[in-house]
């Protein structure tokens, strides 16, 4: 199975809310030499901090059926979203491992005509950039003079690679590959108090208790700002929604420009402008 | 004020660890999670606490509690902590049991509504589609939203769990 053709996996909040994402998403994968292939039919992962916590095993049948799709085209999947990341990874990785839990799943799956043979590897976007592009092809495309010097706040979010032994992309507590990238790119991911914090959202907490879930944000927005930052780079559209409308949500205390990781690409590649879907941003990107 | 024994139940206790909780019971109550959570520095709710009442069994404690719901899932704990307890798979089978007893926030269903019925957490909007039109996107992603076969697998899938009528609230 090629890794340069892959399942574009869509979820909810990035084609519906940020389709900048999305273009972006295309557009540096496509400068990159990558072939993306629309998993036709796909639906919600679906989102593991509620539906995870109302029934796991609806959970599990919903993502299994995700995964066939990307099983029938012969490709892997790949994700810019950590929480998608999350249900497709930790589905496959229990059922390519567990052949009680593919039994039970698939007696699901039959009723709907479908059979997950328990094979398909799931990606995340950060991760493949690293391991699979590289830092030098992503640094060849960097445009000159691509803009002012950025300071960065790089935001892992929680489900990239947590849990770290399910995981196993790197260290959960003293992570870099994100910073590289955002390095390679020619921006400077600075050190900030705290930096490993949870956006606030997950979990079904910014749905049921958004005023939580905004003071665990507010506290990563003043420790950011302490350390100067430019803009925050995130790799998940959920945390780019809790950073992006939170700081609206936080009557404008703080203005910092919130980018997926694929928007920040495409400013540095040299992307049309346009194209990046940066007006829907909530909190002016004025860079 | 009288303060009233508290009596533990081993067969709820046995329940969280069978429902994905395995290891709940290799807890030391050092609390670790506790000083480690987001989410615990902004409200009163206290992992350790939590982990402890359901070692007891202290199912009242637990099943209608808001702090049930105050975990972000962000694992800090569950990385952290030094005997190997997955925290966050005993509070998904908490969760699960919470919801199996009736107590979903009307938030959450709604959540859980739009995924059964839709396919989606989110909606597609008018202004949505004009965005991704002028992106040079599928107006229309090609999801569920494109594919009605497929949301009818879908909401089929949702109907052989049971999770429509867990919604609904009325299942047990």
């Amino acid at each position: 199975m090629s890794e340069k053709k892959m399942g574009f996996f869509l979820g909810c909040i990035m084609p519906m809310r940020y389709p900048g994402i999305e273009s972006s998403t295309r557009g540096v994968l496509k400068s990159l030499g990558v072939e993306l292939v629309e998993l036709k039919g796909a639906s919600c992962c679906p989102a593991p901090g509620v539906t995870r916590s109302f029934d796991q095993t609806t959970w599990q049948a919903i993502a299994a059926r995700n995964l066939t799709i990307a099983q029938n085209l012969g490709v892997n999947i790949l994700t810019i979203c950590n929480g998608c990341f999350d249900s497709l990874f930790e589905t496959a990785h229990q059922l390519n491992h567990d052949p009680e839990k593919l039994k039970k799943i698939n007696k699901i799956l039959k009723e709907i005509g479908a059979e997950y043979k328990g094979e398909t590897e799931v990606r995340h976007f950060v991760e493949y950039l690293h391991n699979e592009i590289g830092l030098d092809a992503i640094k060849a495309k960097v445009k000159e003079n691509g803009g002012k010097p950025l300071k960065a706040a790089v935001h892992y979010g929680c489900h990239f690679l947590k849990p770290s032994n399910v995981k196993k992309i790197d260290n959960s507590e003293r992570p870099v590959i994100f910073d590289e990238i955002v390095e390679a790119l020619g921006v400077e991911s600075v050190e900030y108090k705290d930096k490993g914090s949870c956006c606030g959202a997950g979990g079904g907490v910014r749905a049921r208790t958004p005023d939580v879930a905004l003071k665990m944000t507010r506290e990563n927005l003043v420790n950011m700002k302490a350390a100067g930052v430019d803009v925050i780079i995130d790799c998940c559209p959920f945390c780019h929604l809790q950073y992006d409308v939170g700081q609206v949500e936080l009557k404008k205390e703080f203005e910092i420009p919130v980018l997926h990781l694929s928007q920040l690409m495409g400013l540095r590649f040299g992307l049309d402008k346009e194209k990046l879907g940066l007006e829907v941003h909530r909190t002016p990107v004025k860079l | 004020m009288t303060t009233v024994a508290k009596r533990p139940d081993a067969v709820f206790a046995k329940k969280v660890v069978d429902a994905g909780g395995k290891t709940l019971n290799l807890c030391f109550q050092c609390g670790t999670c506790t000083g480690s959570c987001p989410s615990g520095r902004q409200t009163a709710f206290r992992t350790r606490k939590l982990v402890r009442r359901a070692q007891l069994g202290l199912k009242e404690d637990i099943i209608g509690s808001d702090d049930l719901w105050l975990c972000t899932t962000c694992y800090t704990c569950y990385e952290r902590c030094p005997r190997g307890v997955e925290i966050v798979d005993v509070i998904m089978a908490l969760r699960n049991m919470a919801v199996r007893e009736g107590h979903m926030a009307p938030q959450h269903k709604k959540v859980a509504e739009l995924i059964s019925k839709t396919g989606h957490m989110v909606n597609l909007r008018d202004e949505d589609k004009a965005l991704r039109k002028k992106l040079g996107l599928a107006e229309v992603p090609p999801t569920v939203l494109q594919h009605p076969e497929a949301l009818d697998a879908v909401k089929k899938i949702c109907s052989l769990t049971g999770f429509d009528k867990l919604i609904e609230g009325g299942a047990k």
